[in-house]
Parts: structure tokens; C-alpha cells; sequence
């Protein structure tokens, strides 16, 4: 069996590397949706990311959040089910 | 995707004027991200089509494909994709969203 990092782990990896965010917050909200639709009992399903990035100046709301969820789609295919998104430009 | 769910989608979100793909219905959503949606949207009294994805796996993977957006609720306003729940709150609480109705002839009440 393959060990693959946890969610939280690569959302952090992977949204570092791509934005150089001058400002990071991620925070797991999985035990708020305990038992809720989508909650797979692995608590690494619903987060919140709070990022400033200047890869965002310019784009648009939808564009911004695309560009988040393109990166993370390996994620949601592994059980990410909720990301609460706060995207800004510096 | 296939040519009949696209069709499916584009024909609903082009009959009607605002159309929220969401968990649940309006009277009982399924889910806090879309039952956020439908507050805004009924404070501002804005008459929509609910499509609870819930009750049909297909459109359920169906609008995800449509928008190139992996989550629900997706919230469409004259044919055109507007967001999720982040989306729509930011921009019902900066105005844009009342401006983006207004601009679109969609009637609603602006109660602030």
C-alpha cells in the first residue's frame, strides 16, 4: 500500500507551491460536518482556505477559485468533498 | 459528459431566469453551503428553480462537468454561471450581486 500524504498535507504542499501566497490559513472544518452528507469518517473532508496571492490580481472570482480547484482535483477525487474558498490579490 | 445532460443543463438555465443546483430543495436543503444560497436568494425575494442533485446521480455529476466546478450548489443567473456558496455571499454582501440582477433585469428586493 501506498502511503500518500493526508489531504490537509498536499492542500498545503500544493497550493505553497503554486501561489507563493503572501498570507496562508487553512483550517480542517471536517468535525463540523460529522455525519453530514460527504463526511467519509477520514475528518479530511471539509476545510477552509484563506489565501492572498498575487496570482489572483486580475481574475475574476470564478477564475480565481478555478485555478484552486484545477490544482486540488487529485483531492476531491480522494474524498476532499468541501473547501470553503477566501481568495485575494494583495 | 454527454450531449444529452449538456443539453439538459443549458435548456434549464436557459428557461429560467435563476436556476440553483443545490442538495436539497428550497424548502429543505441538505446541506449549509446551499442552504446559505437559498437565504440570500430569499431575502432578496428572487424567484428561482431549485434542481436538487441529490435525486439524480447524473445531473449530480452532470453540472460539476458543465461548469468545470468539482462542487454543489453552482448558482446560474441568466444562462450565465455565477459561483458557489463563497461566491455568492461575497457578492451579495458587496452589493455586486443585487447589481448583477439589476443589470440582468431579474426583479428582486433589495430590503438593505
Amino acid at each position: 500500500m501506498t502511503i500518500q500524504p493526508d489531504i490537509e498535507q498536499s492542500i498545503e504542499a500544493k497550493i505553497k507551491a503554486a501561489f507563493n501566497p503572501l498570507s496562508f490559513r487553512l483550517v480542517n472544518e471536517s468535525g463540523k460536518h460529522k455525519g453530514h452528507a460527504g463526511d467519509d469518517g477520514t475528518g479530511q473532508t471539509h476545510f477552509r482556505l484563506e489565501i492572498v496571492s498575487a496570482a489572483f490580481a486580475g481574475k475574476t472570482r470564478v477564475e480565481s477559485q478555478r485555478m484552486v480547484y484545477g490544482l486540488l482535483d487529485e483531492e476531491f477525487k480522494r474524498g476532499l468533498h468541501a473547501l470553503a474558498l477566501k481568495l485575494s490579490a494583495p | 459528459m454527454n450531449n444529452v445532460m449538456f443539453d439538459r443543463i443549458k435548456k434549464e438555465i436557459s428557461d429560467n431566469d435563476v436556476v440553483l443546483y443545490m442538495k436539497g430543495n428550497a424548502v429543505f436543503p441538505q446541506c449549509g453551503f446551499s442552504a446559505a444560497v437559498v437565504q440570500i436568494l430569499t431575502i432578496l425575494q428572487v424567484p428561482f428553480k431549485d434542481v436538487d442533485v441529490l435525486q439524480d446521480s447524473e445531473i449530480r455529476q452532470g453540472i460539476k462537468d458543465f461548469a468545470s466546478w468539482p462542487t454543489i450548489p453552482q448558482l446560474y443567473i441568466k444562462g450565465e454561471f455565477i459561483g458557489g456558496c463563497d461566491i455568492v455571499r461575497e457578492m451579495y454582501e458587496t452589493g455586486e450581486l443585487q447589481a448583477f440582477l439589476r443589470e440582468k433585469n431579474v426583479p428582486f428586493q433589495d430590503a438593505a
